[in-house]
């Protein structure tokens, strides 16, 4: 059997951009230096000597109204795929992701929908600094109307811009910008992955790890040093967090009746919580330890290289605080 | 045939005079929305209303001047006081009424009410909560409009109060760079909210907001519908011929207070005694009279017929019931 064709995760979302440009016309993307310049992680390149300077847009450092523009064009026939460049610089458009977008078809009760993604680099890593290196995908997760999705190896990030692109409705599509070089098999052609199914990477009997972007990779390096301690860990990866499927989660926790929920974004009031309570509350009598639950430390992204990698929850402890957890310490 | 009563109409060209017909409509759709706005001052002080209500009277004259050159196609975006663009676009006026009231045959099933009135049929991006929030929707749909390449137009309401939102600078000059075909119009009735224009606004001149964008801008007086119209005409003729945005300040003034139940103290009663002189209804009904027109009595069938219509839209709205409880979620998802 042949290896299957791989990709980066950088590359694979532009194949998806490609591929839906390709297929509607209606499809455009705005935002800074996506055009000639191909994106400050190369991230659009290509796109501009294919599709010209109609159909990708660079704006000015503008992301309020320019992202209130996409808004509009999506109300009115365009699938914009609108880029921040930064997940940090999400706070600057927040009265029209908030206040516009999540609300209009709920508003106008359907007359008009907001077909547009929203995409952004997210994550912690390369010392950028305490606005540079956030992961704010517990601001949007908290808006009904919105979805959320947070793809963590390079057939999802397909996958998933492809379904988030042929969404009626708007989509926050977060990636971590230190997975864009991971390379990975990626499907040919058409892929889509639905918004809202989880993925079980990892299957195993006494933990289940729940990871979120980034943490997926975390979460399987902890199942391997688990392992070794003859601890089966399950690791799953709920890939879109609004919709989540929590038929999935609570499935893998009633099997192993213990979870640890790690994410890259803060911990508190996070993510992280609102899995937590999900599982419990669906599946408390089969828990036999309380949820666990990993994030951000609570601070400022600092600078300096002796800071910085402290922040990120950290493989080994982890495998520690699940293998106590798993053996009733916890 | 330019009366003196609107002698201080600005651009009142002969070639800008409308037909007659077209005159009777352009005071049918102000008095159509002066009736209205009486209407829902009844109701909501009749506690058939719930919430808070921005009326536009004394207003009149910007949405009926400039919605009357736009096609079902064009789009409009609003402002919280709206409901006088919606009824100059063209809205149904019991599905108007109905939101207002949060029935289930509004607009938006009762779920927006008088901030959230979306109306896709007739074009109409939506009244907003959000001061300035209709700014970006307009150059949106321009943005839209631009790529079908079929001489569409939007058009973006907002009040004097918006002028300092940092929104508009952004959308201005994205505008500009896009050569987008919007038309800016700042309805400036000389008070956001509760406080003057002058205590809170850099600059003797609004239209100097959108001339350091190099966007043709021009104010005009917002009481006298025509001057309106000719200032709107120029512009939009401009964007559908691919020349880009313009900016548009209608000087007006809000005959009520903020919301209905605002005591306006902030007000000063000569001011606004000055200001009642002017009304854009009672000054057009003359205007088209002393020119032939239409007789007075034809204004007065006319005022009767619309208050017919508008009694007729309160009893079928008031006819249909409450959202049922089922209908909570819906929409909330594409």
């Amino acid at each position: 059997m042949p290896s299957p064709r791989t990709a980066t995760y950088r590359g694979a979302v532009l194949e998806a951009l490609f591929g839906e440009m390709r297929r509607d016309n209606s499809v455009i993307l705005m935002g800074e230096d996506i055009g000639s310049a191909g994106g400050v992680f190369k991230q659009t390149e290509g796109l501009f000597a294919e599709f010209g300077a109609e159909r990708v847009i660079d704006t000015p450092i503008s992301e309020s109204g320019a992202f209130g523009i996409a808004v509009g064009a999506a109300m009115t026939g365009q699938r914009p795929v609108f880029e921040v460049m930064f997940g940090d610089f999400i706070t600057l458009i927040m009265d029209q992701m908030v206040n516009q977008a999540a609300k209009i078809s709920y508003m106008s009760a359907g007359q008009f929908n907001v077909p547009l993604v929203l995409r952004t680099a997210v994550g912690i890593g390369g010392n950028l600094g305490p606005q540079h290196s956030q992961s704010l995908h517990a601001w949007p997760v908290h808006i009904p109307g919105l979805k959320v999705v947070m793809p963590s190896t390079p057939a999802d990030a397909k996958g998933l811009m492809a379904a988030a692109i042929r969404d009626d409705g708007p989509v926050i599509f977060f990636e971590d910008r230190m997975l864009y070089n991971l390379r990975d098999a990626v499907p040919d052609g058409d892929h889509i992955v639905p918004i809202g199914s989880a993925e079980i990477k990892r299957t195993g009997r006494d933990v289940t790890l729940i990871a979120i972007g980034r943490m997926v990779h975390t979460a399987l390096a902890v199942a391997e040093l688990l392992a070794k301690q003859d601890i089966s860990a399950e690791v799953i990866d709920p890939r879109s967090l609004v919709p989540l499927d929590v038929d999935a989660l609570v499935a893998s926790v009633k099997k192993t009746s213990r979870a640890v929920v790690v994410d890259g974004g803060y911990r508190q009031y996070g993510v992280t919580g609102e899995i937590a309570a999900t599982v419990t509350e669906h599946a408390f009598d089969w828990l036999d330890a309380p949820v666990l639950r990993f994030g951000a430390a609570d601070v400022p992204i600092p600078f300096s290289k002796s800071l910085e990698p402290l922040v990120l929850p950290d493989a080994e402890q982890l495998a520690r605080d699940a293998a106590a957890l798993v053996r009733g310490l916890r | 045939m330019v009366s003196p009563s609107l002698q201080t109409a600005t651009a009142l060209s002969a070639e800008s005079l409308p037909s007659a017909e077209e005159a009777l409509r352009l005071l049918y759709r102000m008095q159509l929305i002066r009736t209205f706005e009486e209407q829902v001052r009844t109701l909501y002080s009749g506690g058939m209303i719930p919430g808070l209500v921005h009326l536009c009277a004394g207003q009149e004259a910007v949405a009926v001047g400039v919605c009357c050159l736009l096609g079902a196609d064009d789009m409009i975006a609003s402002t919280h006081r709206g409901h006088g663009h919606c009824l100059a676009k063209g809205a149904d006026v019991a599905r108007l009424m109905a939101e207002i009231m949060g029935r289930t045959t509004g607009y938006g099933l009762g779920r927006g009410g008088t901030l959230h009135i979306f109306d896709a049929a007739n074009g109409n991006l939506g009244t907003t909560g959000i001061v300035g929030g209709g700014i970006p929707l307009a150059a949106g749909a321009a943005l839209s409009a631009k790529r079908r390449g079929r001489r569409q137009v939007a058009v973006a309401f907002f009040g004097d109060g918006a002028l300092n939102q940092g929104l508009l600078f952004e959308v201005l000059n994205m505008a500009a760079i896009w050569r987008l075909p919007v038309l800016f119009v700042c309805e400036n009735n000389g008070f956001g909210e509760f406080t003057a224009i002058e205590d809170v606004t850099a600059g003797a001149n609004p239209i100097a907001r959108g001339l350091t964008f190099d966007i043709p801008s021009e104010s005009v007086d917002g009481m006298d519908v025509l001057a309106v119209r000719t200032a709107a005409a120029g512009a939009l003729a401009r964007a559908r011929d691919g020349g880009g945005p313009s900016f548009l300040v209608c000087n007006t003034y809000r005959f009520g207070g903020h919301h209905v139940g605002d005591k306006q103290d902030y007000k000063d009663d000569d001011d606004a005694k000055a200001w009642r002189l002017k009304d854009p209804i009672e000054r057009f009904g003359r205007w088209l009279q002393d020119s032939g027109m239409a007789t007075a009595s034809a204004i007065a069938a006319l005022e009767n017929e619309i208050d017919v219509v508008v009694r007729d839209a309160i009893d079928r709205a008031k006819a249909t019931p409450f959202p049922a409880a089922d209908t909570l979620g819906i929409h909330l998802y594409a």
